[in-house]
């Protein structure tokens, strides 16, 4: 049975009319119609994915493709809005959806407090339906419409808290470098148009083959392959939305916003946005070798090297984070030796575990105040079980342990790149490989801080007016009638330095003391965590072998023959259960038990072990800290460079040319030009008529010698 | 015979002659007006010389009105005149030079 275009419609209608209502009207419908309102319309967007998915997957309902409305007509192009449901989309539907509602339902429980509730529910819905957008899109236009919209969102949530500088800085600077990654997948798809001369998937996948043999005349001497071109500028995209390196400086600083978007956006959807856009253009991607060989050489740099940062950070949110850009480097990585079912199933699973591991660090720096440092955690375990166990499971997911869904994922990449041929497969070996034992090491060394070992925060009770000004007010009860609520709020704006003494500043906090002992949080925040653990745990079991080895996606995925290394493993899969005991049995496992054992000691039995290797490994240490001094160097190219030519057009361009020149200029021209003219103007009359008989003399001269 | 270009030379040399009154007097307003008159009277000549040589009447009727107008015309400069006098106390040209821009 076909599915039908208005259950379509209802699934990314759904979540924009609970932005708006909860955006336009959240003061008369107040704080509970705000998310009850925004989480009904994720219900039904959220219920009728899984109906889709269904539809698809096991009620056999053929691929959906058609338009439903005409954008805009240009000559002869004519932009649609359409959508193509085929198994990518739908399981893509479904995993938005889901996260984004449990997230819905956790923000009731993080943004108790927050004056901004009713618009913090209006973005992530206004989210929800970009992200649907994007990935329901049959064409290359709409997808640009839900790139751009989800970037916007973006935007708007990192710098959710307004009135904090940091924040600001932030979402400028990941506004910034996404329009780098825009700017050349806005080129990517004129690309697409001017080869192809369509910006339809389908029209334009049936005629990829006809891309062969064509070039890109630059000069006369250099000519560019059309397929690669396309593939390259689509994947500059890619990497600015999901922060592959060397485009990756934004994503750690966008823990600026709040957690539950960490967690949505910049963990478990809208940075997979760009894997996604390269599965779905397999069929292109497989025409370049080249462009292939970069995604892979970019994503593995990216795989290894920002985990290797994850190692240094102290912040329990920036972990995840550098978790989060060294997990797309595995899907990158995946799309590079054309694992695309691998990239996308790696994708599924990490929105699952990673959300679960953000919506634990939220629920964390709940019970701590506010506080995020894991200098100041530590045994936490018996203060709030449910989400340490769960976060456990998430952690466990992602350091690929046999038999968690981020195994079947972790573990298909690795072999893909094992099995792969193309260049750079080598490189990328490595790094995955290296990258596993990163992964579990900074995983266990963050679990250990924040649940294991001594207590190293004090609880001290003191009166509410000793400490007014303390941000831990934030979730206090009296915090609303506060009237710098915001700005007092400001949970995290002291935990994103590195340096512990800079906390001593903040509003009279004192680091590490907190005012009640920490209790597990409401069950609107674990009740969420619960309904992410199971999936960490069990989806990889019945999804393994349909979805990496099956087949599953069909036509939405196309691997050439000679290409196809998921193909070649699954001669060797049997079962979920025998690839979990197999997978016991494999380096990444010994790598991630070496990790465990390594970690196990350092931070549980022998903590002052971690300040000397620290100190034995100083430069090495320093690197990490500075993260590569990657900030650094562009702030001087292109912050430093941009001040610099702004001010050279500035003074050079609008102060001398355009103010000198043009506008003074000319008007002082004029003032010359008059002071001479004056001259003439003697009040005499007899100069006047000397000048009246001048002109006529001329003009009779005149006639005279043009009449002879 | 006195022929046509006789009759030319006359009114040029009344002109010239008006003309060098405009630009070396530059003492009395009363002589530039004279000099206008005079220039005036150097156009009549010729279109009183065109006329006859012509044949044509047209030209001594437009010789009227340019007397008539003439008149008038002097009539009211040396109203202006009187008071310009009048204000400034002076006919003096060299001292006349309010329009000086």
């Amino acid at each position: 049975m076909e599915l039908s275009s208005s259950i379509l419609l209802t699934i990314a209608l759904a979540p924009l009319a609970g932005c708006l209502f909860a955006g336009f009207l959240g003061k008369q419908i107040g704080r509970a119609g705000a998310h009850s309102i925004t989480i009904l319309g994720l219900l039904i967007s959220c219920g009728l994915s899984f109906y889709v998915l269904y539809q698809i997957v096991f009620a056999g309902a053929p691929v959906y493709n058609h338009n439903i409305y005409i954008w805009f007509e240009i000559g002869k192009y004519t932009a649609t809005v359409g959508f193509l449901i085929d198994h990518l989309t739908a399981m893509m539907m479904v995993v938005v959806t889901f996260v984004s509602l449990l997230v819905h339902v956790y923000t009731i429980g993080y943004m108790a407090d927050d004056p901004g509730y009713q618009r913090f529910f209006s973005y992530i819905s206004l989210f929800t339906f970009s992200m649907l957008m994007l990935v329901m899109s049959n064409n290359f236009l709409q997808l640009f419409f839900g790139w751009e919209a989800v970037g916007l969102v973006s935007y708007l949530l990192i710098g959710f808290w307004y009135k904090r500088p940091t924040a600001i800085f932030a979402n400028l600077k990941a506004f910034l470098v996404n329009r780098v990654g825009d700017f050349g997948f806005l080129l990517g798809i004129s690309a697409v148009l001017f080869f192809l001369g369509t910006l339809d998937y389908a029209t334009a996948f049936a005629a990829a083959p006809t891309l062969v043999g064509k070039t890109l005349t630059l000069t006369q001497n250099i000519h560019w392959d059309a397929a690669t071109v396309i593939c390259i500028l689509l994947f500059i995209g890619a990497m600015g939305k999901s922060a592959q390196v060397p485009l990756h400086v934004w994503l750690p600083d966008s823990m600026e916003g709040p957690t539950p978007i960490s967690a949505l956006i910049h963990a478990a959807t809208m940075v997979t946005a760009g894997i996604f856009m390269v599965a779905r253009m397999s069929p292109l991607y497989e025409l370049s070798e080249t462009a292939l060989s970069v995604v892979l050489v970019i994503g593995a740099t990216g795989a290894l090297f920002t985990g290797l940062i994850g190692i240094v950070q102290n912040d329990i949110k920036r972990v995840v984070a550098y978790s989060t850009l060294s997990q797309l480097g595995y899907m990158t990585v995946a799309l590079g030796v054309s694992a695309y079912a691998g990239a996308v199933y790696h994708l599924m699973t990490h929105a699952f575990f990673k959300a679960l591991l953000f919506l634990g660090a939220g629920s964390v720096i709940i019970a701590m105040h506010h506080e995020q440092d894991m200098r100041y955690m530590g045994g936490l375990r018996k203060y709030m079980p449910i989400t340490w166990i769960t976060m456990w499971i998430g952690a466990l997911a992602l350091c690929g342990v046999p038999f968690f869904s981020g195994f079947y994922s972790k573990d298909a990449i690795i072999e893909a790149v094992q099995h792969s041929h193309r260049w750079g497969s080598g490189y990328a070996y490595f790094c995955v490989l290296i990258g596993a034992f990163v992964t579990a090491t900074y995983t266990f060394r963050q679990m250990y801080m924040t649940f294991h070992g001594k207590e190293r925060f004090r609880v001290e009770h003191h009166h509410h007016d000793a400490h007014a000004h303390g941000h831990d007010q934030g979730k206090d009860t009296h915090a609303h009638e506060h009237p710098l609520h915001a700005d007092v709020h400001g949970p995290h704006a002291h935990a994103m330095t590195d340096d512990p003494a800079k906390h001593g500043g903040h509003g009279g906090h004192e680091p590490g003391v907190l005012e009640h002992a920490p209790k597990e949080s409401p069950w609107v925040v674990t009740l969420p965590l619960i309904l992410l653990a199971i999936p960490s745990l069990v989806v990889g079991w019945f999804t393994v072998k349909p979805m990496l080895y099956g087949g599953w996606f069909g036509s939405a995925i196309h691997v050439n023959e000679s290409n196809d290394v998921l193909g070649e493993m699954a001669k060797e899969f049997d079962g979920w259960a025998s690839a979990g005991l197999h997978g016991l049995t494999q380096i990444p496992f010994f790598l991630v038990l070496a990790a465990f054992i390594i970690t196990t000691y350092i931070y549980l039995f022998n903590p002052s072990l971690a300040g000397k290797i620290k100190s034995a490994l100083k430069p090495i240490w320093i690197i990490l800290d500075r993260k590569f001094w990657v900030d650094e160097i562009y702030f001087a190219i292109f912050a430093r460079g941009g001040v610099k030519l702004g001010r050279m057009f500035w003074k050079g361009g609008d102060a001398a040319v355009i103010d000198g020149v043009l506008i003074d200029g000319s008007a002082s021209l004029i003032q010359r030009i008059a002071a001479g003219v004056r001259r003439v103007q003697s009040g005499y009359l007899y100069h006047y008529a000397f000048a009246m008989i001048l002109g006529l003399i001329l003009l009779l001269g005149g006639y005279w010698l043009v009449g002879h | 015979m006195i022929t046509l270009s006789h009759y030319i030379v006359l009114g040029a040399i009344l002109f010239c002659i008006s003309v060098a009154g405009l630009f070396i007097n530059r003492k009395n307003v009363i002589v530039l007006l004279m000099a206008i008159e005079l220039m005036l009277l150097a156009v009549n000549i010729n279109f009183v010389a065109f006329s006859r040589f012509n044949h044509d009447v047209a030209g001594q009727v437009f010789v009227f009105f340019i007397l008539t107008v003439a008149a008038a015309e002097s009539a009211i400069g040396l109203a202006i005149l009187v008071l310009l006098f009048r204000n400034r106390s002076t006919v003096n040209v060299a001292e006349i030079d309010s329009m000086k821009g």
